[in-house]
């Protein structure tokens, strides 16, 4: 639904997605987290000497592709798209959020990347107005694109600026 | 420096510009003083207990450990009494305090929300008053001045606000007009008649005719519905103490609201600067068409500020008020505002479901000025968001809101109490809103706000 609320929302343009390194950064975390744990079940099931201990790793291999689904779900589920005079984003698997951002209200942006964002080249844009409620935060965009991006919001930002 | 003072300027003389002041000398007792009383109260009977403190062999030892932290009070209260000072200058409201860490606060007069004066009992038995300023933006502070003289504080707030909308040194506070007055024998029959008080008590009631019954059930239920009884008594009493002698009259630039029992307030919300207004008619309320209005003004996070009353800046417009006599109110604050809601705001019948204990409440409309939101399950709370005001839209829906097939839209303000939330909105009509709510609210920035007088049709949503 979100693609057809979104389209009609914009009217014209097209959503932007996030880079495919960011899915690329979502696997590597995954695989950080639930190989190790499999390794564990695995070695758990090995040792322990109880029928049941067998499914263990099974189990576990399951949950990591759900998370491996739901992850991909909300990575799909992230779009923006700049318009004339405001940002559009999208986020939200299970509950979907639609932000309509205008420039105007824009008080400040942040670019920010975490360890494994620098390591696969990605920085997150945030945007701030002043009602702490404002939820426009674009994760996972390429370096080069996150800069950009930014620039633009705060030419647009100070030409379209009003205040409280 | 003004060619003309006011004439109460020249009763108390208080020179605006490059001058650094003081603070009222007696302010340390002031701030201190309940310190003092607490330190009395522990020392007192500890004292009395001593054996031999009537012996002519000199004080006892405990006498003069607290004298001297008495006296070491006085003079830490001395000494930051001596290090503070403020001025106005450059644009700013300059304060400088503290002895060994130096803080030098600047509040920039045009980012000023509202300049209010308190007086807390102690400071008006002494003749005083706190000046407290209220700024916007993100990790803004409070300036206090506490305290100056009862007569000083009112010249300094006339001033302070003059400024921060660009006028003249010298101006005047503009004259107030006084709009309503709530008699306490309103105040204290309605502020009982709120749910939180009723129902324990009649959950009391109850408990006592069925210790008859079953004696075991009756005393228990009736102990645990004393004691909410008593928590809610306390908060009766709290706002009693608070909105007690409550008058609200409008000058030139904005409300000004007078309230206090035992701490009296001077309070000041500037027009331009509400976020939101609120329609708050509590169930029992109804019966006799009384409301409640309070308004969200746009300041800073309270949650990091540790000062206890900053929270109190959450405002009452009118704590009770017959329901006309709210929306008249409304309509000097928000012109044009119309909170009954239009026949199609209801949500979808299906909403019913998702929503049953709201569901007859609930509904979202939107003008050409105004979003309104009505919501509530036993209290109805409407929400009055101006277009200009929207900080940003948002839609969610969550798994359940779509198996209904309804969302919810969501219009943030600067205010920091309430977001206009739109709950239980068909899909498709949420969309809509959203486009439209952000459209018109694109275009109310782009041109200045019309004219009180300008009557606008309330389309309703579609």
């Amino acid at each position: 639904m979100t693609a057809v609320v979104t389209g009609q929302i914009l009217g014209e343009g097209e959503l932007k997605r996030l880079s495919p390194r960011f899915w690329l950064a979502r696997q590597t975390q995954l695989a950080m987290f639930w190989g190790p744990v499999f390794v564990a079940a695995l070695v758990v099931a090995l040792i322990v000497n109880v029928s049941a201990a067998d499914l263990l790793p099974v189990v576990v291999a399951l949950i990591a592709c759900v998370a491996w689904l739901v992850e991909r779900g909300r990575y799909r589920s992230w779009g923006y798209a700049e318009r004339e005079d405001d940002l559009i984003v999208t986020r939200g698997l299970l509950f979907r959020h639609v932000s309509v951002v205008p420039y105007g209200r824009m008080q400040f942006i942040d670019v920010t990347a975490g360890p494994i964002d620098r390591a696969f080249g990605l920085a997150t844009v945030q945007l701030h107005t002043a009602a702490a409620a404002t939820d426009a935060r674009i994760p996972g965009l390429d370096r080069p694109d996150a800069d950009a991006l930014r620039d633009r919001l705060a030419l647009v930002g100070e030409a379209k600026a009003t205040g409280l | 420096m003004s060619v003309m003072p006011p004439p109460d300027a020249v009763a108390a003389p208080l020179e605006v510009g490059q001058t650094w002041r003081r603070l009222h000398p007696l302010s340390p007792i002031v701030r201190f003083g309940r310190v003092l009383i607490g330190v009395v109260v522990i020392a007192v009977p500890s004292i009395a207990e001593q054996p031999g403190l009537h012996h002519d062999d000199g004080l006892p030892i405990s006498v003069i450990v607290y004298l001297g932290l008495l006296v070491l009070g006085g003079i830490g209260g001395f000494i930051s009494w001596l290090v503070t000072r403020w001025r106005i200058a450059d644009g700013n409201l300059q304060i400088e305090t503290g002895f060994i860490r130096r803080q030098s606060l600047r509040i920039p007069l045009a980012r000023i929300q509202a300049v209010d004066v308190i007086s807390p009992l102690s400071a008006r038995l002494l003749g005083l008053a706190e000046v407290r300023v209220v700024s916007a933006g993100r990790g803004a502070e409070h300036g206090r001045l506490a305290y100056l003289t009862a007569a000083q504080a009112p010249i300094v707030r006339a001033r302070l606000l003059a400024l921060a909308h660009g006028l003249e040194v010298g101006t005047p506070e503009p004259a107030a007009l006084p709009l309503l007055h709530v008699q306490n024998g309103l105040l204290l029959p309605a502020l009982l008649l709120r749910s939180q008080v009723l129902a324990p008590m009649l959950i009391a009631v109850a408990a006592v005719a069925a210790i008859a019954a079953a004696p075991v059930v009756g005393a228990g239920a009736l102990g645990s519905a004393l004691t909410v009884l008593v928590i809610s008594g306390l908060g009766v009493a709290r706002a009693f103490n608070e909105d007690f002698d409550f008058a609200i009259s409008e000058a030139g630039d904005g409300v000004r609201l007078d309230r206090g029992l035992l701490q009296r307030r001077h309070e000041t919300i500037p027009y331009g600067r509400i976020q939101a207004v609120r329609v708050v008619e509590p169930f029992f309320w109804r019966a006799f068409g009384w409301a409640r209005l309070e308004v969200d003004v746009a300041r800073q996070s309270v949650s990091r500020d540790s000062d206890r009353d900053a929270q109190q800046v959450a405002r009452t417009l009118i704590p009770v008020a017959s329901r006309d006599q709210a929306l008249w109110l409304l309509a000097r604050v928000m012109p044009d505002a119309h909170p009954n809601p239009p026949p199609e705001a209801g949500p979808p019948a299906r909403a019913r479901l998702k929503a049953p204990l709201s569901f007859h409440f609930l509904a979202a409309w939107f003008g050409q000025r105004y979003v309104y939101a009505r919501t509530g399950r036993v209290q109805r709370s409407t929400i009055i968001v101006p277009l200009v005001k929207v900080q940003s839209v948002r839609l969610k829906s969550g798994p359940l809101q779509r198996a209904f097939h309804v969302a919810t839209v969501d219009v943030d303000t600067a205010g920091r109490r309430w977001q206009a939330s739109a709950r239980c909105r068909d899909e498709h009509e949420a969309v809509e809103m959203v486009r439209h709510i952000s459209e018109r609210a694109r275009l109310s920035r782009r041109v200045p706000p019309p004219l009180p007088a300008a009557a606008l049709p309330v389309p309703a949503a579609g």
